[in-house]
C-alpha cells in the first residue's frame, strides 16, 4: 500500500467562511495523503473544521486556496458541473441522518445514483440489489424510508454510497444519530467496505468508539491537523 | 419515468395541501373560463356575422328609417347580389321580463342571405305562405313551449298594438354560434298595418341588408351604396355586418374590459398561491436537493422535479376545472339565455384554460427552482444536519 500514490492528497489547503465584514478561517495550511483502502477518521471538537475538510474532499465546497487530487484527478480546479459528474462516479456519501428520499423504497434510494451512469434497467437492478445484498436489507427493498429503522435506514444510505463504486467514501457522523447496537452494526459494515471490499472511507465521528475502527485518526483542532497513533484513544 | 414517478410521489406528500392548491386552481380555471365564454357570448353577434354581408341605415340614427325605395337604387349598385330588409320590432310577449329579439323581414331574400338559419322547406313553404305566419328559433320554442300553429300576440312597444301571429316555422343553427332565440314575421304585415293605422310610417324600413357578390368588394360597395344616398332627405350609413355589430359592443366596451380584466386578476391570484405552495414545498426540500447534488444529480434534474411538480399540480387543477366549465356553463346558458342567446364554451376558451394554468404552474416554479438550484449544497446539508 505504501508504494503506491495516495489517492487523496491534499496540500496546503486553506479555507475560511465570511460572516457579515468578519473572516472567519476554518482550515488553515492543510496537507494530508490518505491511502487507497485506508479507513481514516476525522475527529476533534464542534467548530473545528472536519467537515468542512470532508465537504472539500468531497468536491461539495471550495477551498480558498491549496489543491485536492483524488485519484490523480484536482477537483480544486473542476468547474460546478465537472464536479457534479466527478461525484457522481468518484464519491459515496454516508450522513448522520440518512438522508434517504422518503418516497422512494429502498431500492429506489439505492437504483438513484445509477440513474446518472449508462447502466440498462437490468443491469441497474442487479447492482442494487448486490448492494442491498451486501448490506443484509435485500429483504426489506421494497420497504420505504419511514418502516426501517435508524440502523436500518443508515444500512440503505451506505448501500447508496457504494453501488455506483466509488473511489472514496465520505460518511459524516454516521454513528451520529443511532443507538449503540445499530451504531456497532455499521461501523462493522464500514470495516467490511474497507478490508472486504478495499473501499477508502473518509469518516467525520465524535464518538471514539466509532474512530477505534479506523487505521488512521487525524485531529483537527482550530483548523490545524493533528496526527494521533491509534492508542491515543 | 424515474422523475415522473418522484414528481408524482412528491406531490402526494402533503395531501391536504396539494389537494387545497388544486382545488384553488380548479376554481380559478371555472371562473376564468366563465368569464371567457361571457366575453365569448358577448361578442357572438360579431363571431356569428358574415363578411359578405352589409348593413345599411339611416346615417343619423338606426332609429331613423330608410324608405322602402332605396331597394331597388341598391341593387342596382354594381357588387350588390342580394337586398333584403326589415324592422326591429321590438314586440313583448306576455311580459316584459320575456324579451327576446324580433324582427319583421322581407322574409324570402332575408333567408337567402342567412344560410345558416336552417328551416325545413315545408314549414319555411308555411311561413312563406301566411302573412302572418313567424318563423322562431329551436331554444325560443322550447322556451315558451310553442309548437308549429300556435297562435301568439306580441304586444308591440314601437308599433302599437296587439299584434297576432302563427308560428309556422321553427329554425335551428347550423352550428352553435347562431342565435336561436329571434323570431321573425312577414314585414308586409307590419306594413299593411301600419298603412292602416299610422299611413306616414308605412313604406318605411329600418335596416336593409345586402348581400354582396365577393366580400373583398365589400367595403367598395358600401361606400357606394352611401354615395348614392348622399344630399338625400335620408342618408345612409352602410357598413359590414361586423362593424355593425361590433358598434352595439362598443356601448357596453368598458363592462367587457371589467370582465376581461377581473379574468386575469382571477388568474394572478391563483399564481400568487400555486408561488406560495411552490416555495414552500421546495423550502422544505432544499436538503433533499442537495442529497441528489451530492450524488452528482445537475440542476436541471432539480428544475425538472420542481416544475414538474407545479405543472403537475396546475395542470390537474386546470382539467378539473375545464370539465366543470362545461356543465355550469350549460347552466348559465339556460339561466341567462334571455341576454345571452349564445353562451358556448368555445374551443379559444379551453385553450386559454390551458394556456393559463401552464402559465401558473411555470411562473409559480420559477423562483424555487432559482432558489433550489443556487443553494450551495453544504449550507443546505447543514441545515438537515
Amino acid at each position: 500500500m505504501g508504494s503506491k500514490a495516495p489517492i487523496v492528497e491534499i496540500r496546503n489547503l486553506y479555507k475560511s467562511y465570511h460572516r457579515g465584514n468578519q473572516i472567519l478561517p476554518v482550515l488553515n495550511d492543510i496537507t494530508l495523503d490518505i491511502d487507497e483502502g485506508e479507513f481514516l477518521a476525522l475527529m476533534g471538537p464542534s467548530g473545528s473544521g472536519k467537515t468542512t475538510l470532508l465537504n472539500l474532499i468531497a468536491g461539495i465546497d471550495k477551498a480558498d486556496s491549496g489543491t485536492i487530487k483524488v485519484s490523480g484527478v484536482e477537483i480544486t480546479s473542476l468547474s460546478e458541473t465537472e464536479l457534479a459528474l466527478w461525484r457522481a462516479t468518484n464519491v459515496g456519501f454516508i450522513f448522520q441522518f440518512y438522508n434517504l428520499i422518503p418516497v422512494l423504497t429502498a431500492f429506489e434510494n439505492v437504483e438513484l445514483p445509477l440513474l446518472l451512469t449508462s447502466l440498462s434497467r437490468k443491469e441497474r437492478r442487479e447492482h442494487a440489489e448486490m448492494a442491498l445484498r451486501v448490506v443484509n436489507l435485500y429483504d426489506r427493498m421494497e420497504h420505504y424510508p419511514g418502516q426501517l429503522s435508524g440502523g436500518q435506514q443508515q444500512r440503505v444510505a451506505i448501500a447508496r454510497a457504494v453501488v455506483p463504486d466509488p473511489t472514496i467514501l465520505v460518511a459524516d457522523e454516521p454513528t451520529g444519530d443511532l443507538d449503540r447496537v445499530s451504531a456497532m452494526e455499521i461501523l462493522d459494515l464500514m470495516e467490511r467496505l474497507v478490508h472486504g471490499f478495499g473501499k477508502t472511507i473518509i469518516m467525520v465521528t465524535h464518538d471514539p468508539r466509532a474512530a477505534k475502527m479506523a487505521h488512521i485518526i487525524k485531529h483537527l483542532d482550530k483548523g490545524v491537523l493533528n496526527v494521533y497513533p491509534q492508542n491515543h484513544l | 419515468m424515474y422523475i415522473l414517478k418522484i414528481i408524482s410521489k412528491n406531490t402526494l406528500r402533503h395531501k391536504l395541501r396539494t389537494f387545497l392548491t388544486i382545488l384553488g386552481i380548479t376554481i380559478a380555471i371555472l371562473a376564468f373560463g366563465l368569464l371567457r365564454t361571457l366575453i365569448s357570448a358577448w361578442y357572438s353577434g360579431v363571431e356569428a356575422s358574415s363578411a359578405s354581408r352589409l348593413v345599411t341605415r339611416n346615417s343619423i340614427s338606426l332609429v331613423f328609417p330608410l324608405p322602402l325605395s332605396y331597394k331597388e337604387k341598391i341593387r342596382q349598385i354594381e357588387g350588390v347580389k342580394l337586398v333584403s330588409y326589415g324592422n326591429w320590432f321590438g314586440g313583448i310577449y306576455i311580459d316584459e321580463k320575456n324579451f327576446f329579439a324580433n324582427y319583421a323581414v322581407e322574409p324570402k331574400i332575408y333567408l337567402d342571405l342567412y344560410p345558416e338559419i336552417i328551416i325545413p322547406p315545408d314549414q319555411k313553404m308555411a311561413f312563406y305562405r301566411d302573412r302572418k305566419g313567424a318563423v322562431a328559433g329551436r331554444k325560443l320554442i322550447a322556451k315558451y313551449g310553442w309548437k308549429l300553429g300556435d297562435s301568439i300576440i306580441l304586444k308591440g312597444t314601437i308599433f302599437p298594438g296587439n299584434w297576432e301571429f302563427v308560428i309556422r316555422a321553427i329554425y335551428y343553427g347550423r352550428d352553435k354560434t347562431v342565435d336561436e332565440t329571434a323570431f321573425f314575421f312577414h314585414w308586409d304585415y307590419l306594413n299593411e298595418n301600419m298603412k292602416k293605422t299610422a299611413p306616414l310610417r308605412a313604406d318605411q324600413v329600418g335596416f336593409y341588408m345586402i348581400g354582396v357578390t365577393n366580400p373583398h368588394i365589400a367595403a367598395e360597395v358600401a361606400v357606394a351604396v352611401d354615395k348614392t344616398f348622399k344630399n338625400s332627405l335620408a342618408e345612409t350609413l352602410t357598413e359590414t355586418e361586423k362593424a355593425f355589430q361590433l358598434s352595439f359592443i362598443s356601448m357596453t366596451e368598458a363592462i367587457v374590459i371589467a370582465i376581461q380584466l377581473v379574468s386575469l386578476v382571477v388568474i394572478v391570484i391563483i399564481m400568487a398561491v400555486v408561488a406560495n405552495t411552490m416555495a414552500m414545498t421546495a423550502r422544505e426540500r432544499f436538503g433533499e436537493y442537495a442529497v441528489f447534488k451530492t450524488m452528482g444529480f445537475r440542476g436541471w434534474h432539480i428544475a425538472g422535479m420542481i416544475f414538474g411538480e407545479s405543472l403537475l399540480i396546475t395542470m390537474v387543477g386546470c382539467a378539473v376545472g375545464i370539465t366543470l366549465t362545461f356543465p355550469v356553463a350549460h347552466i348559465f346558458a339556460t339561466e341567462l339565455s334571455t341576454y345571452f342567446p349564445v353562451f358556448n364554451v368555445t374551443t379559444k376558451t379551453i385553450c386559454l384554460d390551458i394556456a393559463a394554468a401552464l402559465i401558473v404552474g411555470v411562473v409559480a416554479a420559477l423562483f424555487p427552482t432559482y432558489r433550489a438550484i443556487r443553494i450551495r449544497i453544504a449550507d443546505s446539508l447543514r441545515r438537515i444536519g
